[in-house]
């Protein structure tokens, strides 16, 4: 049972002007792979960057999509939807991506990683 | 959240000082639990109450669902609920780490940590233990439990250790072939290890298929490489010399099996001890008893989740657990909300296989008939129970394909209104004729919407205007708002609905656009318009998706309106299109160099190979007469292009939905038999047609000879020589639905040809739906073959200067896509591991060799390979 959860940490990735809408970019943060999106003006995502479906490290190469308002991320195969605010796949209630913490701090984009203690 | 861990608990005199509100304490952390203490703070009940949340694990409520990802996301705290913002919350607190010990009716307190807790109001949400049969041996070090994020831990740390020190694959065992023991085993085929799954029912998943589903189930997961035995009781687990597992033996003669890791998933035990020890009710086989309250013996506690025996028995699923939350948090908000009966249906996916049942599965009814399809080549199993008039649905299996699932569960206790058998075959979603869903089923279970509230919100009763799309039917009735697994029926009624009403129901591309993929073809090439913003703001509304986005790209590229990622064309495109190269299984990419007719020189062929040999490149000969190149990096992408343009090629669109090939046979050249130069016009009309974006691929063929040695009619558009000139057969496609070309002109002069080919093309481009080959265009189109001859050859439509001209256009501004990459650094930009080490290639790629080249490693090679190299430590 000798599990710590880790400590949370701003990690910064990139400048926020390498980021372009609709693009997603792929970013190793602390050996973690994670795929950024900007999907407007002001709305950043960070999510983790494997497709559970694939196995792949991929979803940074997916589309970002807008349906029923909602703005949602497609696997590169566009087979499978998936939730940004959530990470939960929008058909498979038992599939989730993770889902990272991200702002902009000084023009720099930051996620939140939790660091094994 | 940030709490010293050797100072987690609270300070009780702090909890005293809030007397102005009630207290409320739930014992137990898990899902069910976080789903409570959410909808409380969602209506606001912190402003009455106070709320202590005690967890025994070490992490904040986390999806105990999705355990099995753990393996591949490889991080617990992935799985956590929520962002922890809820325990955050003023009055909320979660006591991580921390078991409650026992509660003191009388005095109203919980004790945990020699500390007293008072409440006014109690939950048990303490859900169930992993139960472990008694057999020798069941604690041997190697056997394990699957129930917690630990748990999983330790046996991924056990595995992968296991895994490094033998040199051979990790042998693993799991006892128990229902739901959880099949997760367990995917899990452990993930961790690269053989899995042997021990079954004691006669088949596997017993709670929730038959017989026959269990042995199609069975047949998958062997074909998937996991050892089933059925039928069969463990009886011991021996120890090896090292003391830790080293084979299990079978009763009654089932002889014995060498293994290194056992995981046990015999079942689940409420974990009711609390309750018991303050004489509280437990129901039969276990559980705290409780009314339809979920109230217990005692009307201060509660018990929810799997611990909660209710309606008769305990519910060993998260959405009845779910249900449970949201009756005591409106209890507690005085409310007078009940749980009658929890859905039980499951839908799952189990090591990739499509499992679900639902309703009356084992037809329990008292003359219920079963209507069964299977394919066991195809691995399919479908079952329907149906009442003894064969009329109504009473419930039903289905196994690897569960397609049908969404619409059949709330057809539960209705009339299927037409052959049930119709539901079953291959692609019956919708059988003929339609059905008509009763009014009073169920269509939305998770928020209890029927098929009569759907029709009632379509046609405007009791809304305030009628809803005629999806997006408002889900806003007026909450339908399709929390899984969304009942959408395509709700779709499904909504054009039902309409139609009856005689609206017309649309051929709109998507909600972001009315109009058709050809109608919107029409309204590019007539304003100009040439930005998907401008589009979709005239046009159109929102931002667009996955199905509109693609779609528009194509039709700006089909117009020529310049470089496929130029601007914001880029975000438009998928992710073929994006890079300019075919995505393969591993994420990595294949290029193929354009190979105008399948003709290449011998330094072409050498500067290929050198391509692939400085790039450590899979090459393989494709269909189209050229060469692909496997397993490419984004990263490695633009230096590979640059030696292959250096050496005079460009790219082969084999990732647009464009021209592709144009395949020849060697014709009169060299053949005995040829009768015209097929490689020569092959080659031509590949390059005239290169770079062509079109509503799906096209390919075309050429053979010079009526001998076909090109399979030119497999083609949408085929060319065959004759002694006069030229033959052209149009429709043909290979694929899924094969289909020969038809004859649409003969005898033609290559200049002839030409023309007719340019038109056919850009009327196809201008006129299909999205992703419809030549064939079905020609099948849809009104007037068939006939009309789409009249407008090319006779100009029945006025309409053939205009598509001359337009393809004058695209080939007078025909440019490689790839060497205006190269000279553009901004589009270079992406093609990049990651943005902050673009020095770092992907390191979860893994490669073994086999014949010479290196092709992706399997899961099991991959476990292996890396284990080797990243053992994980434990502390």
């Amino acid at each position: 049972m000798a599990t710590s959860s880790g400590v949370a940490t701003w990690v910064k990735v990139c400048d926020a002007g390498e980021l372009v809408v609709g693009i997603g970019v792929s970013a190793l943060v602390r050996g973690k792979q994670v795929a950024l999106f900007k999907t407007g003006e002001r709305e950043l995502h960070a999510v983790g960057n494997r497709d559970p479906y694939s196995g792949t490290q991929t979803m940074a190469r997916g589309l970002v999509v807008q349906r029923d308002g909602q703005t949602l991320l497609a696997t590169p195969t566009g087979r499978e939807l998936f939730d940004f605010a959530t990470g939960q796949c929008v058909d498979d209630p038992m599939t989730r991506i993770a889902t990272y913490p991200v702002r902009v701090v000084n023009g720099f984009v930051e996620v939140r990683i939790t660091v094994r203690g | 959240m940030n709490q010293d861990p050797k100072h987690p608990l609270p300070n009780v005199s702090d909890m005293d000082t809030e007397t102005a509100r009630k207290r409320l304490v739930v014992i137990g952390a898990g899902m069910v639990a976080h789903r409570l203490v959410e909808a409380l703070v969602e209506r606001g009940a912190t402003d009455e109450w106070t709320i202590d949340v005690f967890g025994e694990e070490s992490r904040p409520p986390y999806d105990r669902v999705a355990l099995t990802s753990f393996f591949s996301d490889r991080d617990p705290d992935d799985l956590v609920l929520g962002d922890g913002s809820l325990w955050t919350v003023d009055g909320v607190r979660l006591h991580r780490g921390v078991q409650a010990t026992g509660i003191d009716r009388e005095a109203r307190t919980v004790s945990a940590r020699g500390r007293t807790y008072p409440y006014d109001a109690l939950v048990l949400a303490t859900g169930s233990y992993a139960m472990v049969p008694p057999i020798d041996g069941k604690d041997t070090p190697g056997c394990f439990v699957y129930r917690t994020v630990d748990d999983v831990a330790e046996l991924r740390a056990y595995v992968n250790e296991l895994a490094a020190r033998l040199d051979r694959p990790v042998r693993g065992a799991v006892v128990g072939g229902g739901l959880l023991g099949l997760e367990a085993a995917g899990a452990l085929q993930a961790l690269g290890a053989e899995s042997t799954v021990i079954e004691f029912a006669p088949w596997l998943m017993p709670m929730q298929v038959d017989e026959a589903g269990g042995r199609t189930l069975r047949r998958i997961i062997e074909q998937l490489g996991v050892q089933v035995r059925t039928a069969t009781a463990t009886a011991k687990v021996r120890p090896n010399r090292r003391g830790t597992v080293g084979s299990m033996e079978f009763a009654d003669g089932g002889g014995s099996i060498d293994v290194d890791v056992v995981v046990f998933a015999t079942g689940v035990r409420p974990r009711d001890e609390l309750a018991r020890e303050i004489g509280l009710s437990i129901g039969e086989r276990g559980g705290v008893a409780c009314d339809d309250a979920c109230i217990t013996d005692d009307p201060s506690i509660y018990a929810i989740g799997e611990v909660a025996h209710i309606a008769g028995r305990t519910w060993g699923l998260v959405g009845p657990g779910y249900t449970m939350a949201e009756v005591v948090a409106d209890r507690l908000l005085g409310g007078d909300a009940t749980f009658t009966s929890g859905d039980l249906s499951t839908k799952l996916k189990l090591l990739g296989v499509d499992v679900a049942s639902f309703g009356d599965a084992f037809a329990g009814t008292e003359g219920s008939l079963e209507v069964v399809y299977a394919d066991p080549v195809g691995g399919v199993y479908k079952k329907l129970v149906m009442s003894d008039d064969a009329k109504t649905l009473l419930g039903g299996i289905l196994v690897g394909d569960a397609e049908a699932y969404a619409s059949l569960r709330p057809m539960v206790g209705s009339e299927l209104g037409s052959d049930p058998t119709a539901w079953l075959v291959p692609d019956g979603v919708t059988p003929i004729g339609g059905v008509s869903l009763p009014d009073e089923a169920s269509v939305c279970s998770c928020n209890n919407v029927t098929a009569g509230a759907i029709r009632c919100a379509v046609r405007g009763e009791g809304t305030a205007e009628p809803c005629h799309d999806l997006g408002s039917v889900k806003g007026c009735t909450k339908a399709g708002t929390s899984c969304g697994s009942c959408l395509p029926l709700v779709k499904k009624l909504l054009d039902e609905e309409l139609t009856a009403a005689g609206i017309e129901t649309s051929n709109a591309l998507c909600e972001h656009f009315a109009t058709s993929r050809a109608q919107l073809f029409d309204i590019v090439r007539v304003t100009g318009i040439r930005t998907f913003s401008e589009l979709v703001a005239t046009h159109g509304t929102g931002r667009g998706c996955d199905i509109c986005r693609p779609v528009v790209a194509s039709i700006l590229a089909s117009l020529e309106t310049g470089h496929v990622l130029d601007g914001e064309a880029a975000a438009l495109q998928d992710t073929n299109d994006h890079v300019m190269a075919n995505m393969q299984k591993d994420g990595t990419y294949s290029v193929v160099p354009r190979i105008p007719g399948g003709e290449v020189t011998p330094e072409g062929l050498i500067a290929i190979g050198q391509v692939a040999a400085d790039f450590g490149l899979y090459t393989k000969i494709t269909g189209g007469q050229r060469i692909d190149l496997f397993g490419a990096r984004i990263d490695q992408l633009p230096a590979i292009w640059k030696q292959l343009i250096d050496a005079g090629f460009e790219s082969g669109h084999a990732y647009g939905k464009s021209l592709r090939t144009v395949k020849s046979c060697v014709g009169s050249t060299w053949c005995r038999y040829g009768v015209q130069d097929s490689v020569g016009l092959a080659i031509a009309l590949e390059l005239r047609y290169r770079g062509l974006r079109s509503p799906h691929k096209i390919k075309l063929g050429v053979s010079g000879c009526a001998r076909e040695c090109a399979e030119a009619r497999g083609k949408d558009v085929g060319v065959i020589a004759t002694d006069k000139g030229w033959n052209v057969y149009v429709g043909g496609n290979g694929g899924f639905t094969p289909r020969h070309a038809q004859l649409f002109a003969e005898d033609l002069t290559t200049e002839e040809l030409v023309a007719v080919i340019d038109r056919f093309l850009l009327y196809y481009v201008r006129t299909a739906d999205r992703l419809q080959r030549t064939a079905a265009w020609l099948e849809t189109i009104e007037g068939g073959i006939d009309h789409v001859r009249s407008v090319v050859i006779d100009d029945s439509l006025g309409i053939v200067a205009d598509l001359d001209a337009a393809m004058a256009v695209h080939v007078d501004k025909y440019e490689d896509e790839w060497a205006a990459t190269l000279a553009d650094p901004d589009k270079l930009k992406k093609f990049t591991s990651f943005v902050n080490s673009p020095d770092t290639p992907d390191p979860d790629l893994v490669y073994v060799d086999e014949r010479g080249q290196r092709r992706p490693a399997t899961p099991q090679e991959r476990a292996t390979l890396i284990a080797g190299t990243t053992l994980e430590v434990r502390s």
